[in-house]
């Protein structure tokens, strides 16, 4: 039980897939300036990892290994057309902020990189902690961008004023203000890592 | 179809839109490639040979295989699957024909399959292109021209930010921001300059 929990724990903190190893990062910047577009994006991309890693740890034993990357991408794709259609079904609004971000999913790094590393290796309900952690710790780096870069560049925070009287610094909504955000955030947190010089 | 059409697509494209600094595209190989200048090369001319074709292949099929049979919800699975097959195929026949140049590659052919830039032109080329399920005209040319402009795009920005990463070899920079966050911080800036291209109208 103990080594589940340390399976859903280390998504969040240790390997956190957006500070740590710093992969899938196109979706991350694109959807970041809000935070209502930010969890919609991170619950899209949970879904699809936790879906791609059961169905790849399931079959791990039957898939061949020269031709594992199509089959990965295959079974990928599919949850991902499934979180499309429902997407468009239930919620339009959000579709249309996600825009085409939302089929990028398919090609978001986390979700191969966990299937090429983790789930084609270890058991289903291994892979199943894992892709619930990876999901967890994108959706909080996603809010924790999302954050800073609605409150600074909108002066709101899911759509409700924040802070009176404050002019919000458009840049931070614009892609400029994304990639400084995410330089200044990996900075910080290698800085909290291991000291600094 | 008319001229200006194809002068607002490269505009925006390899300007207004860039991309990376713009869409967001792609942006892992350019993190993570552009350090120096022969590789940043190498990548971002096999990306545009495969943008390029990709929005060929992917036209064809969008129109005349998921249109005609009403499959446009393959959309995602099709194309993702015709980009992994062709990027494999190019890998063997680079191999075949050069064994010098695959080794000059090396492991950046297949990364091009995972790459953001290519499966998202294809997709903007079927949602830009294609009003109401049908083709607008000219929008096959539309299409390859996009597929060319946004191949130059990444190679634009792939050049200008390898040119200043050899040089900020050179100099100090502190532990904690060294590679990926000053890349990003640097790219932050070229996206702001890129900003100043906007409001270009034919």
């Amino acid at each position: 039980m103990k080594k589940y929990f340390y399976e859903f724990l280390k998504g969040i903190i240790k390997e956190n897939p957006t500070f740590v190893l710093v992969l899938g990062l196109c979706p991350t910047l694109a959807v970041s300036v809000s935070v209502i577009n930010g969890i919609g994006m991170g619950f899209a991309a949970t879904f699809v990892i936790v879906g791609s890693n059961i169905i790849i740890s399931m079959f791990k034993k039957v898939i061949p290994d020269r031709i594992r990357i199509p089959c990965f991408i295959v079974i990928i794709a599919t949850f991902v057309t499934i979180t499309e259609l429902v997407m468009k079904a239930y919620s339009p609004a959000l579709n249309r902020a996600l825009g085409i971000y939302v089929p990028l999913i398919v090609v978001n790094c986390i979700v191969l990189g966990r299937a090429e590393a983790y789930a084609q290796k270890e058991t289903v309900v291994n892979s199943l902690m894992d892709g619930v952690g990876m999901g967890v710790g994108f959706t909080l780096a996603l809010i924790l961008i999302s954050g800073i870069r609605e409150l600074l560049g909108a002066g709101q925070l899911m759509g409700y004023t924040a802070i009176k009287g404050f002019e919000p610094a458009f840049v931070f909504g614009m892609p400029s203000g994304a990639l400084l955000v995410i330089g200044l955030l990996l900075g910080f947190f290698n800085i909290l890592k291991g000291g600094r010089e | 179809m008319n001229i200006a059409q194809f002068l607002t697509i490269f505009i925006s494209a390899v300007f207004i839109y860039n991309v990376i600094l713009s869409r967001f595209l792609g942006l892992c190989s350019f993190v993570a490639i552009s350090k120096e200048t022969k590789p940043a090369l190498a990548m971002s001319l096999s990306v545009m040979f495969v943008t390029t074709m990709s929005s060929i292949i992917t036209w064809f099929i969008y129109q005349f295989l998921l249109i005609p049979f009403h499959l446009t919800y393959l959309r995602t699975i099709s194309f993702i699957l015709v980009i992994a097959t062709f990027v494999q195929f190019v890998e063997m026949v680079i191999r075949k024909i050069s064994p010098p140049m695959y080794r000059f590659f090396g492991i950046y052919l297949p990364l091009i399959t995972v790459n953001c830039a290519v499966l998202g032109v294809a997709v903007l080329n079927s949602d830009m292109f294609f009003v109401n399920g049908k083709a607008i005209p000219g929008s096959f040319l539309y299409s390859l021209f996009q597929g060319i402009c946004v191949g130059l795009g990444y190679t634009l920005a792939m050049l200008l930010m390898s040119g200043i990463r050899e040089r900020l070899d050179l100099c100090n920079v502190p532990k904690a921001v060294k590679d990926f966050p000053l890349a990003f911080i640097i790219a932050s800036i070229m996206s702001l300059s890129f900003l100043g291209f906007n409001g270009f109208k034919f």
